[in-house]
């Protein structure tokens, strides 16, 4: 076969793979607004569940959902961006720094279900939270650790050398070229992959299993030693554990979760676009 | 005369294990315009980042002997090194504005000593502008993006930058690289006003340029000062052989 052959097939099939990529997003988000747009209703965002859940709406899974997304926040990104500083303006090239990114590498890797049964040993019972939104937002603030540091200390690094060695050479304090002029030019970076875990988070549903998930409380909590509904245990438990549950509410539930976390990885992308644009070099 | 600057039997060794310098001496006089030639990668930009220290940022970068600077070594663990980089203060050979405006990057580092002041930050910017002759190109333009300079003028914002911080000694790292030649000669006129109040140690950009500015030279190579003299000594009449065979352009 000529060779300009071979290449318009090879480059054929690379583009046509490449579009597959997107298929099952547009599968999965047009199927759930099919059989799910019918159930959005102002009721079915701002009710509690009634009925057995199988009538009324989403509310206190809603707030929930957001308050253990800010409770995560609180949790992982004074802990996250710290270590990033550590790690990428700090940290020697030694064996503690080398034991703390395998001890990252490994946080990344381990299970969702894992990080809820830690949770319930470590926060729940040892450190005596009980099922709280507290020891939940601790469990999904772990869970997020990983991937912060490693987002942050990436923009952290990607600031450049120069401006380091400028700032330096000026006089001022490591600290203070830290802070004026790596943080402001790493915090798109760094915010981009703070909604990005946190959207994360958000959708997760082993780790507050057994941390902070109500099955059914219709109430909305008072402290963060409340227990909380979430909106994907409620999706779970809805769709098995709930007999002669309309599907209609199944699916608008989804769509609802799906809709939160895609808003903030929208916001995280637009902002990125924005901050990336104002770059000046 | 008691040296500004007195390099004394100095070494420096990179992890890698590269020796760049091999047991200096130096004397630099006050307000002298003092050259560091030599062909590439003979230890004369390590040198100079030694002198303000920023050789520190070399990470198990090891030294030996040591600089004082006004009879003061400034190795000592009770050294200000940050201080010492506002009285010893570097030009890159890459001009290299921080982000902001022309005016943050003159007050920079005025303001990270802690000085708030406006009327003295004011000042401090005209006075440096001026110095560094960018005044009349700069002074309508103190709230622009030092980004949107031209490369000439970027080179000469870095220096009025150091200039704002009222050092004592410039260290002039090849400050005309990249630049055009009028750029080039507006920043080689400058010199002549800045050594009648700082000493100026500078690495040329070439070997013509040594002979245009410097009052005195050391010819530097593998690391080690060949030779020391007055311009035209090292020029008219070197006593040694590498020196006239560099400056004549046999090799570098």
């Amino acid at each position: 076969m000529p060779r300009q052959q071979t290449q318009k097939i090879a480059m054929t099939v690379i583009t046509a793979v490449a579009f597959l990529v997107i298929l099952p997003i547009i599968f999965v988000i047009g199927f759930l607004i099919y059989n799910g747009i019918g159930a959005l209703s102002w009721e079915f965002l701002s009710q509690p569940p009634r009925n057995g859940m199988t009538e009324g709406g989403l509310l206190p899974a809603i707030l929930g959902t957001i308050f253990l997304t800010l409770g995560t926040a609180v949790a992982a990104i004074p802990l996250g961006i710290g270590a990033a500083i550590y790690l990428s303006e700090y940290a020697g090239n030694n064996r503690l720094t080398r034991t703390i990114r395998l001890a990252i590498v490994n946080l990344a890797g381990i299970p969702s279900i894992v990080y809820g049964l830690f949770g319930l040993g470590a926060f729940v019972l040892f450190l005596n939270f009980g099922t709280s939104i507290l020891a939940g937002s601790l469990t999904l603030g772990l869970m997020t650790l990983p991937v912060l540091i490693s987002t942050a200390e990436e923009a952290i690094r990607s600031v450049p050398a120069d401006f380091r060695t400028v700032s330096l050479s000026l006089g001022a304090t490591r600290w203070q070229t830290i802070r004026h002029q790596v943080l402001p030019h790493a915090l798109p970076g760094i915010i981009t992959g703070i909604i990005l875990g946190l959207s994360r988070a958000a959708g997760e549903t082993a780790p507050i299993l057994f941390t902070v998930a109500a099955f059914y409380l219709p109430e909305l909590p008072n402290s963060v030693f409340d227990q909380a509904m979430a909106l994907p245990y409620h999706l779970f438990v809805i769709s098995t554990q709930v007999p002669g549950m309309p599907l209609q509410i199944q699916y608008g539930t989804a769509l609802v979760l799906l809709l939160i976390v895609l808003s903030l990885t929208l916001v995280a992308t637009v902002f990125r676009t924005i901050m990336r644009r104002r770059r000046e070099w | 005369m008691t040296a500004k600057l007195s390099i004394q039997n100095l070494s420096f060794t990179y992890p890698d294990g590269i020796r760049a310098l091999n047991g200096v001496n130096l004397d630099i006089k006050p307000r002298e315009l003092f050259v560091l030639m030599g062909p590439s990668r003979s230890g004369k930009s390590t040198l100079l980042r030694l002198m303000n220290r920023l050789s520190d940022l070399v990470d198990g970068g090891q030294r030996e002997g040591t600089i004082l600077v006004d009879g003061q070594d400034i190795f000592t663990p009770e050294t200000d090194v940050f201080a010492l980089r506002r009285r010893i203060s570097m030009v890159f050979a890459i001009p290299t504005p921080l982000p902001g405006t022309i005016y943050d990057n003159l007050t920079y580092g005025l303001k990270m000593a802690g000085l708030r002041d406006r009327a003295t930050l004011d000042e401090r910017v005209e006075r440096s502008l001026h110095q560094a002759a960018l005044w009349d190109e700069g002074k309508d333009r103190l709230g622009d993006s030092a980004f949107a300079l031209s490369g000439g003028q970027k080179q000469r914002l870095c220096l009025a930058r150091s200039l704002a911080l009222e050092p004592e000694v410039i260290l002039l790292d090849n400050p005309t690289s990249g630049l055009d030649p009028i750029s080039t000669s507006l920043v080689e006129a400058s010199l002549f006003e800045l050594k009648q109040q700082y000493t100026v140690v500078m690495v040329p950009h070439s070997v013509q340029q040594a002979a245009r500015v410097a009052d005195r030279i050391a010819f530097v190579l593998d690391g080690q000062v060949i030779e020391v003299g007055g311009n035209s000594q090292i020029f008219v009449n070197p006593t040694d052989k590498r020196t006239e065979d560099y400056v004549t352009g046999r090799f570098g």
